[in-house]
Order: structure tokens, then C-alpha cells, then sequence
């Protein structure tokens, strides 16, 4: 076990994976020089420009190219820089990355890695911070993953670059520098499994990438005020862990949803709307959700601030549900 | 294809008897799927090629099986140039359960992938970034497969074209784009919403070499994407042929396409490629009975195709659920 932080772990993810298969390689701008955070630092010396390959700005091309090169049997991890950036490349996503399985009655094999780093980070402003995992979610054919420590930063990039699914791959970027262990070698975690964060009996809270070490926070905050929570970190979000939520709100009756994205069409409604059809109107003591308002993410630092979900709002909306 | 007596005039005769053949097949499967879409057996739009299977026969015959093609909305033709099986298209046309893609495509989305055919797209310059991304990927491995990437002259006003002309220089790689213009995008003159000179111009500003050619004459197509093939298969990176040609029906199976001048259609109606050739091949010598045979075998596997199709079997719902994703993949209820 070493001591790394995140995007270092996200680094020897994918190197372990592209020494042992060599169909793998990585189209981005700027990969060769190490990507914008260092995920790829070194990868251009051992695996040559044929492997990491430094790309114009054309996000259509970096997505349909990948796709098209998945198509003849290679395994691109397609890397978009920030997340923002893949609305330029839309409908080579939508339209053809996670249809041409189905619409080609199987014979296509996508297995496509789309890297995007996403989220709130370093007052960026509106169009270098947004968290629209949810979007996502709601297109079939896509496996959405959105981790948050290293370990399993480390291990779901693993799975997804061994998927043939396309997986859309949210990269928490203001927990690149959080660090944590990550074994020697890598296994892959599958998706779908949530990571019991912590163990209570008063509220559960399921909560996934940015927020997760916030929530964990808060967590340990609430123990000190007497409130145990029982704390889920999704770590995908399709498909999701329907049933780990089921059970932890069957032994806490409340339930929290804690993310950085807007709250209005935030994955959390799904997950209580999920909730509310398995046990029905009543099943539930309380409900609530914590996350952006529906505004754009301003540029300031005290506006920025005001918006975002943290540790105090977590906190309180923990204490508001189980005072209900 | 026809094997019929033998004919003197060697190789270069039998080429352009198998363009020929190709044309006619071509043909007789979008005059048969139209009758089909017209009777109610083929649910859906449908856009068919008529008049334009100069280009996709003259490129096509230039192509190995393990070379790859991307094509468009208008796709019956390359995927029949390319060897796709007629029975797989036919019922995936009337949404059958033994269609190329068990009836989850139809006619925007034909792929068969076991001759290299890597899909139709319902998203005009959608192919683009496929084609040369499929290339790259070839390179990667080490094939030496080339890719050809058809689109229409409206895809030259989308962003891909761009990314992917560009791209294709950068990386050196083995693309022969087709640009099929027939002069309409739609319902609208392309040359009325299109910029500076064209195709040509646009591709040679990015180092593109390029070739133009009447595509209604296969044989010159074919010469022409011969040329450009070989240079693609020595290294030398992507070129483009730039490849004129009519489409003599509308957009869609039921536009009539009213606002064209009558006269051109007419006038167009006279360069159509079929007739050039069958032209050619007669002043050649070649018996005007052996070329009704070809004519008449196309016609008669097209009507079969579709007799057969009507009664196939439709693909049973359950099969909705598959062919998704493998993780999270959502149960049938
Ligand atoms: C991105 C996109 N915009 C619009 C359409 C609707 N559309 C389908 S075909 C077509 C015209 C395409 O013209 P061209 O590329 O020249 O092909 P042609 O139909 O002439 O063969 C249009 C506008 C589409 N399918 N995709
Ligand atoms: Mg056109």
C-alpha cells in the first residue's frame, strides 16, 4: 500500500492497465506533456506518441475518433480536459458512442473510457465547474462513475478501461491533491457498489464524488452532537446501489441525498423517487436533499461559497431531517 | 454477381461489367425498397440513392473486405458496394428480426460489420469523426486497412469535417474521404448556403490532396479512387475524392422534390451512371442480352429480398431489452 493522492492513484490506474494491454492508449490535449493535472505524467516515455497522443482542440474528433478507433478493436481512453468541454462533443456521445451498440443490434463493441473532470474547483467560474453527472445517468448504453478517493478512483478506472461499456469517467478535480492508499496492484471494483462510509442509525446519507469527504466531515460532526448517519458514497451512479440505500434506510427511516450538483434534476431525485416507489408513500419518516441552488457557479470567492454545498449544510439539513 | 459468357477485352472489361453489376444491384434494391416504403412494408424514412451508385460501386471495388467504410444517411449503396449481405439489409429495412441489426437500426442505421461496414449515421458528418478515428486505430495495430468515409456535400458545413480532415493530416492516416455531391442537402441548393468554392478548396487548404470526378461515370471513379487508394496504402495519409453526381428521387421516399427545375431533373435524369455505362459496354461490343441478364438477376434477388422479407419473422419484444450496455443493464417487464 503507498500513500498517494487521487490523481497520482488515477495515474497508476491507468498505467498498470496500458502495461498490461497495449490495445489501451490515450487521445487528449495536452496527454503527451502529462494532461492538465499530471494524470498521464510519464506515459509519453514509456508508451511512446502512438499511445499518448497529444490532440488538437476538436472535441468531436477526440470523441468520434475514439469511437471509431474502439470500433476496430483498440480500448482509447478519451480524455476531455474538464468536463465542460464534452458539450462539444455531444452528439458524437450521445448520438453515437451509446447508441451504436443497440441501434447496431450488438454488433459494435464501444469500449470507450471518457475521462471528465468535473465539479466546483479553484473559483473557475460557470463554465469550468459544473457537476451534470445527472445528465448522464439518463442516457442508456453509458455506465457513469463518479469516485471519490483515491483507492477508488484507482479501481473504478480499472473496471472501466477493462468494460466493454463505454463508461463516462467523472474525475473528482478538486480531489486530485486529497490523498489515501492504493495497493500495489490495482483490482478493479465493480459498478454498482456502494462504499459504506460510515455506520448510524439515526439518518442515512448517500452522497458520491466531490461532496463525499464533506459529508464524511460532517459525519463526525453530527456523532459529536449525539446524531449517528449512516453514510453511502455511491461511487456510480449507473448502475447505482439501489439496494445498499434500501437497506440503510430501512434501518434509519430518513434519508438525506448530498451532492455538488444543482439540486433541481440532480441524480438525488432519482434516488428518492427509487426509494419512495420501493416502500412506498409512507415508508419514510423524512426526506431532504442538499445541493447547489439552480444557479450558474459564479466566478468570486464569497459568491462562490454561498452556493456551493459544504460541511455546514450538510450538517444542518441532517439536523432539520431528524428533528422531523 | 454474373458470370456470364466469356467477353473479350481482359481485365479492364470484366472491371466494368462488375461495376456494372454493383450499379444495377444498387439500383434494384432502392427502386424495390421505395415500392416497398410506398405499399406500407417498410416502416420509417427512408432516403435511397437513385442515381448516385456510380460513386459508391467505383469506390467500393477499390476496397478489400478488411478495409472499413462509414456512411450516411443515404448508406443502401455503400453497404452494398462493400459486400453487406442483401437478406441482412432487406429485413432490417422492414424491421425483421434477421435484419443486419435485428431490426434496432433500419435503413438510417445498416452496419454489417463482418465486411468492414461500420454503420450508416442518422447525423449528417456523424461518420467523419468514426472513419478517422477507425483508422487511427487500425494504425495502432499495425493493419494495413484503409478506411473510406462517405458524406454528402451538406456534412462539409459541420465542425467534423473540419476536426476530421485536420486530424487525418496530422496523424497521417489511411482515410479516403468520399464526398458525394449531388448538389442538395435536403430541400435546399447546397451551393446557395455553402461559402467560397467548395469541397476542394476547403480540403486542399488543409493538405488534403483531392480529386474531382464525375460520379456518374463509375468507371472514372473507379480510376480515380484507385489512384488515391494506392497513395493511401503506400503511407502517403488521407485524400479526397470529390465526386459530382444527382439525386434523381427526393430528400426522403415521399418528398417529391417539386422545387427542382424540371428541365435539369430531365437533363440529369440523361447522365444517370446505369445508362452511361450500359452506353459504353454496348459500343464496346458487349451483347446488349448478356447486360439484361445482369439487370435482370438484380431485380429478380431485390424482389426476392423483399418477398422474404414481408415474411419474416419480426424480432420478439424481449429482444428490445438487449444489446445495451453489460453493466446496469435493465431487466424486461
Ligand atoms: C446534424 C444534422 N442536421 C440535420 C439533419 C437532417 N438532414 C438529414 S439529411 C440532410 C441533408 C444532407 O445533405 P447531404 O449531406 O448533402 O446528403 P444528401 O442527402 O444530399 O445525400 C439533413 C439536413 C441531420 N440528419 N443531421
Ligand atoms: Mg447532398
Amino acid at each position: 500500500m503507498a500513500q498517494v493522492t487521487l490523481v497520482e492513484a488515477a495515474r497508476l490506474a491507468a498505467l498498470q492497465e496500458m502495461r498490461r494491454d497495449p490495445t489501451v492508449w490515450v487521445l487528449g490535449e495536452d496527454v503527451a506533456r502529462g494532461g492538465l493535472f499530471g494524470q498521464y505524467r510519464g506515459f509519453l516515455d514509456e508508451f511512446g506518441e502512438s499511445r499518448i497522443v497529444s490532440t488538437p482542440i476538436s472535441e468531436s474528433m477526440i470523441m468520434g475518433g475514439g469511437l471509431g478507433a474502439a470500433l476496430v478493436g483498440t480500448r482509447p481512453i478519451i480524455e476531455m480536459r474538464i468536463f465542460d468541454f464534452v458539450m462539444c462533443a455531444m452528439d458524437e456521445l450521445v448520438n453515437q458512442v451509446a447508441k451504436v451498440r443497440y441501434m447496431f443490434g450488438g454488433q459494435a463493441k464501444p469500449a470507450v473510457v471518457v475521462r471528465m473532470p468535473h465539479g466546483i474547483w479553484r473559483n473557475s467560474a460557470a463554465q469550468h465547474s459544473q457537476t451534470l453527472e445527472s445528465w448522464f445517468t439518463h442516457i442508456p448504453g453509458v455506465v457513469v462513475a463518479v469516485p471519490a478517493t483515491p483507492a477508488d478512483t484507482a479501481g473504478l478506472l480499472v473496471s472501466a478501461i477493462r468494460s466493454d461499456d463505454p463508461v463516462l469517467f467523472f474525475d473528482p478535480k478538486n480531489l486530485f491533491p486529497v490523498t489515501g492508499e492504493v495497493p500495489e496492484v490495482i483490482d478493479p471494483i465493480p459498478f454498482g457498489r456502494a462504499r459504506h462510509a460510515r455506520q448510524g442509525r439515526d439518518l442515512t446519507i448517500v452522497t458520491w464524488s466531490a461532496l463525499v469527504p464533506q459529508v464524511e466531515e460532517a459525519g463526525a460532526m453530527l456523532a459529536q452532537r449525539g446524531i449517528e448517519a449512516d453514510i453511502l458514497d455511491l461511487r456510480t451512479l449507473w448502475p447505482w446501489d439501489e439496494e445498499a440505500v434500501a437497506a440503510s434506510l430501512g434501518r434509519t427511516g430518513r434519508l438525506l441525498v448530498a451532492h455538488e450538483a444543482v439540486t433541481v434534476g440532480g441524480f438525488g431525485g432519482e434516488i428518492v423517487a427509487r426509494m419512495v416507489e420501493r416502500l412506498g408513500p409512507g415508508g419514510m419518516k423524512a426526506v431532504a436533499r442538499v445541493g447547489q441552488p439552480r444557479v450558474p457557479v459564479p466566478f468570486a470567492p464569497p459568491l462562490e461559497d454561498a452556493l456551493k454545498p459544504d460541511v455546514a449544510k450538510v450538517v444542518a439539513a441532517a439536523e432539520a431531517l431528524v428533528r422531523r | 454477381m454474373s458470370t456470364g459468357p466469356s467477353l473479350n477485352g481482359g481485365d479492364n472489361r470484366a472491371r466494368l461489367i462488375a461495376l456494372y453489376g454493383t450499379m444495377c444491384r444498387i439500383r434494384a434494391f432502392e427502386e424495390t425498397a421505395l415500392a416497398a416504403h410506398k405499399a406500407g412494408e417498410i416502416p420509417g424514412p427512408l432516403h435511397v440513392s437513385i442515381g448516385q451508385e456510380g460513386v459508391a460501386a467505383g469506390v467500393c471495388t477499390n476496397l478489400r473486405r478488411d478495409d472499413r467504410i462509414t456512411s450516411n444517411h443515404r448508406g443502401h449503396g455503400h453497404a452494398l458496394a462493400k459486400g453487406a449481405g442483401v437478406s441482412g439489409m432487406m429485413e432490417e429495412l422492414f424491421g425483421r428480426a434477421g435484419g443486419h441489426c435485428r431490426g434496432k437500426g433500419g435503413s438510417m442505421h445498416i452496419a454489417d460489420f463482418s465486411v468492414g461496414m461500420l454503420g450508416a449515421n442518422g447525423v449528417v458528418a456523424g461518420g467523419i469523426p468514426i472513419a478517422v478515428g477507425a483508422a487511427q486505430g487500425l494504425k495502432l495495430l499495425g493493419r494495413d486497412s484503409i478506411v473510406a468515409c462517405f458524406f454528402g456535400d451538406g456534412a462539409i458545413n459541420r465542425g467534423p469535417f473540419l476536426e476530421g480532415l485536420n486530424w487525418a493530416v496530422l496523424y497521417r492516416l489511411p482515410v479516403l474521404f468520399v464526398c458525394e455531391d449531388n448538389g442538395v442537402a435536403a430541400f435546399t441548393a447546397t451551393a446557395s448556403v455553402t461559402a467560397g468554392p467548395g469541397v476542394v478548396a476547403r480540403s486542399e487548404a488543409l493538405g488534403v490532396p483531392c480529386l474531382s470526378v464525375d460520379g456518374n461515370d463509375a468507371a472514372a471513379v473507379d480510376e480515380a479512387a484507385s489512384r488515391l487508394v494506392a497513395e493511401i496504402r503506400a503511407g502517403a495519409g488521407p485524400r479526397l475524392l470529390h465526386a459530382t453526381t444527382y439525386r434523381i428521387t427526393g430528400h426522403t421516399s415521399t418528398d417529391p422534390a417539386a422545387w427542382r427545375d424540371p428541365a435539369a431533373v430531365a437533363a440529369a435524369k440523361e447522365a444517370e451512371p446505369i445508362g452511361r455505362l450500359r452506353a459504353r459496354l454496348l459500343a464496346e461490343g458487349v451483347p446488349p442480352s448478356f447486360l439484361a441478364g445482369i439487370e435482370g438477376e438484380a431485380r429478380a434477388e431485390m424482389s426476392q429480398a423483399r418477398e422474404a422479407a414481408l415474411s419474416a419473422p419480426w424480432p420478439d419484444p424481449a429482444i428490445a431489452w438487449e444489446d445495451v450496455q453489460d453493466s446496469g443493464a435493465v431487466e424486461a417487464h
